[in-house]
């Protein structure tokens, strides 16, 4: 098990998105992840992590080993100080796209994990902070 | 691979670079009058979105090419986490590994000619 509990990467170009995922894929093996749960996880980390840098206009990855009540898990937190999102509710619908994504960064990411929370201010920015247990 | 092109991803490629990807690929079906692409994921260990998105469009881009797409090799775990991601990857062609992709572009190239001579 690594020595850090937490820490954080910066996310201000493409290649620290793959940087992201490398981290996260590292962590989640660390934490002895089940291959489809590293994926999944490694997955939304991609997402949430070029949603950060596109539509946010950069930010950071901030991540913390969990450990509550013997079960292990990983925290990310991906901020950014862009433009927030003004319509959170449609934000959060399949398919809907304020950039010419595919509208399922945020939608779908929410799927692959087991917790999910979305904090966003118009001109402020947006943090979204997901959870996958072991 | 005579009028195949045969594509092997084996890095975790950045969103520019998957772009590249799809502008040098297109102008390789038309230079070299490919048929059949096979696009190799087998060593990918994630496929977010971005690259899912890539592949589609490879894909429809190659139809108007005159030209098959398959996409091979995906692993389990990938798959799994497309399907959830909310990515089913419609209109893409997919074998489970180059030799059945090949057997499927082979088929699928035929049968076109096949159509073209009858005309």
């Amino acid at each position: 098990m690594s020595a850090n509990v937490r820490g954080e990467a910066p996310l201000r170009s493409e290649h620290d998105i793959v940087l992201a995922r490398q981290q996260v894929r590292r962590l989640t093996q660390e934490l002895k992840f089940s291959l489809v749960d590293q994926t999944k996880m490694v997955t939304a980390a991609s997402e949430l992590a070029r949603n950060a840098l596109i539509y946010g206009g950069g930010g950071k990855m901030e991540w913390e080993i969990l450990a509550v009540e013997g079960r292990n898990g990983l925290k990310l937190r991906f901020a950014d100080e862009g433009p927030g999102i003004p319509n959170l509710d449609l934000a959060m619908t399949d398919g809907w796209t304020s950039g010419n994504g595919l509208g399922m960064g945020l939608t779908g990411s929410k799927r692959l994990v087991n917790e999910f929370d979305i904090e966003t201010k118009v001109g402020a920015g947006t943090r979204v902070t997901i959870a996958r247990w072991k | 691979m005579g009028e195949f092109l045969l594509v092997t991803i084996q890095i975790d490629m950045h969103d520019q670079m998957a772009l590249k990807l799809q502008d040098d690929l297109s102008n390789a079906i038309i230079k070299n009058a490919t048929r059949g692409v096979l696009i190799d994921i087998s060593t990918l260990e994630m496929v977010d979105s971005f690259i899912g998105r890539m592949v589609a469009d490879i894909s429809s881009i190659g139809k108007i090419l005159g030209a098959e797409t398959i996409l091979v090799g995906m692993q389990p775990a990938v798959a799994i986490t497309l399907v959830e991601l909310g990515l089913s990857l419609p209109g893409v062609a997919t074998a489970l590994n180059v030799e059945r992709g090949m057997v499927l572009l082979r088929r699928k190239i035929d049968a076109d000619g096949t159509d073209v001579s009858e005309r």
